[in-house]
């Protein structure tokens, strides 16, 4: 047997608890449902896109440039969860949503959703595998070709959604120059404070993680918001009684 | 198909997270050789990723679409970069090579663009109170030109009292950092559980 030291302990006892209270809520879920707090950027977003089909502009999601071989990739893969609804409430639209990526298994995956949600709509023949694109690989590069696709495309409502630098500045100021809606969140904390300073309703920490639940990704993702806010509340404790113990002098 | 994929991408993703809990030799040589598969993966998206801006941009031209102009540069920037870059491989100097075409092209442009990201964001800050007149971005503003002060260079010297700043600003930036993270990194794991027992399946078209 290997003797497996306390922190990793307590983080094997974290994912455990955190994988049971996942699938016991999902499981209630129709006894117990979310109670979801008022957010306003997700309630312009849900009016953003019913305008955008109506108006017949386009939808542009942008999805940073985590790698999905790091931890940066959850931000983009909680990303590609929403445009999966969104891919389904627009595909009907005369202008198919466009996805920017900064990595290229992001922009691989990003077309996957992309094909899926067109699938679940029932109208796959409106998929085009250019609506996914790659515009570049370093940061700035990743900016300088998503500049174009605001303002040259017909886009009414940007989201950008994923792991971003201080570059995003750039993107959303290209955006707003537009009149474009325009609803930003990232796990990064420069790209959080430049989404801070220039985007209306700003999304801050992890309400990233909470867009599937927003706009009807399932019961699963409004469990996960449930775990979500479990665990902060046993963090929050382990922390006040640390701290505690701590001023105690107990360790 | 796609249950196959599914299948693999579960079993890859359980085994690679028990090879980092439970570091049996069997266990860890697997996540090895699944971490290797990813890696080359990786690399072969890359080259798809290439493909599919060109593709993006070749249909921009062929459809005559606004910014067409800006595609064919792209194009031929390309072209010309393999090219150059397939000499240097072959005459030995592609250390070289690859120093001449970042210093010329990749960091004067990326250079330029931080100069513009510059000015944009200060220009941000400015519009921010006009965007949304509120508690929070009152501080936020306060915050920013506080850490300003703290480090900016000044002719004649540092600022009095900048590291008195730094320390009593740091106190909160670094704990509302700090709080900021932790909320993320449960996002991460609620997310990451989602993905390895295939609730979200962004693969395979599912």
């Amino acid at each position: 047997m290997i003797a497996l030291a306390w922190p990793l302990l307590i983080s094997i006892g974290l994912l455990l608890l955190a994988l049971i209270l996942l699938i016991g809520l999902t499981l209630l879920h129709s006894k117990i449902p979310t109670a979801l707090r008022q957010i306003d950027a997700f309630d312009r977003l849900t009016r953003s896109v019913g305008l955008a089909v109506e108006n017949g502009t386009r939808l542009h999601i942008s999805l940073g440039r985590g790698s999905l071989f790091t931890t940066r990739g959850a931000s983009a893969l909680a990303g590609l969860a929403m445009l999966r609804k969104l891919t389904e409430r627009t595909s009907l639209s005369d202008r198919p949503p466009v996805v920017t990526t900064g990595d290229a298994s992001l922009a691989i995956l990003s077309q996957d959703t992309l094909q899926s949600g067109y699938r679940a709509a029932g109208a796959e023949d409106q998929y085009r595998y250019s609506t996914g694109r790659l515009t570049g690989l370093t940061p700035f590069a990743y900016a300088a070709g998503t500049i174009p696709v605001t303002k040259d495309e017909q886009v009414s409502t940007n989201v950008f959604l994923g792991d971003f630098g201080s570059e995003s500045a750039l993107m959303v100021d290209a955006a707003e120059r537009d009149n474009s809606t325009l609803i930003a969140a990232s796990d990064n904390i420069s790209a959080q404070s430049v989404f801070y300073a220039t985007s209306q309703d700003p999304l801050i920490g992890e309400e990233l993680f909470a867009a599937g639940a927003y706009v009807g990704a399932g019961p699963v993702h409004e469990a996960s918001l449930t775990v979500q806010d479990i665990l902060r509340w046993l963090i929050i404790l382990a922390i006040v009684i640390g701290s505690g113990l701590k001023f105690l002098g107990v360790f | 198909m796609r249950l196959l994929a599914t299948v693999f991408a579960i079993a890859s993703g359980i085994i690679v997270l028990l090879g980092y809990f439970y570091p049996l030799p069997l266990l860890l040589q697997l996540r090895v050789l699944l971490t290797n598969w990813a890696v080359i993966i990786a690399a072969m998206t890359v080259l798809i990723g290439i493909y599919n801006l060109v593709a993006v941009h070749s249909e921009k031209i062929s459809t005559g679409e606004k910014g067409s102009a800006s595609s064919w540069v792209l194009i031929i920037s390309l072209i010309l970069t393999l090219v150059y870059l397939a000499y240097a491989v072959f005459s030995g100097s592609l250390e070289f090579a690859t120093r001449v075409v970042a210093d010329t092209f990749i960091v004067p442009v990326e250079a330029s663009l931080m100069a513009i990201l510059a000015v944009t964001l200060i220009y941000a800050s400015i519009r921010l109170l006009r965007r949304r007149l509120d508690v929070m971005s009152v501080l936020f503003l306060v915050a920013a030109v506080l850490f300003l002060i703290a480090f900016m260079p000044t002719p004649y010297g540092p600022v009095p009292g900048d590291q008195a700043i730094a320390q009593f600003m740091n106190v909160f930036s670094t704990g509302g950092a700090r709080g900021l993270l932790i909320g993320i990194a449960l996002g991460v794991l609620l997310t990451g559980l989602r993905i390895i027992f295939g609730v979200d399946r962004p693969y395979g078209g599912q």
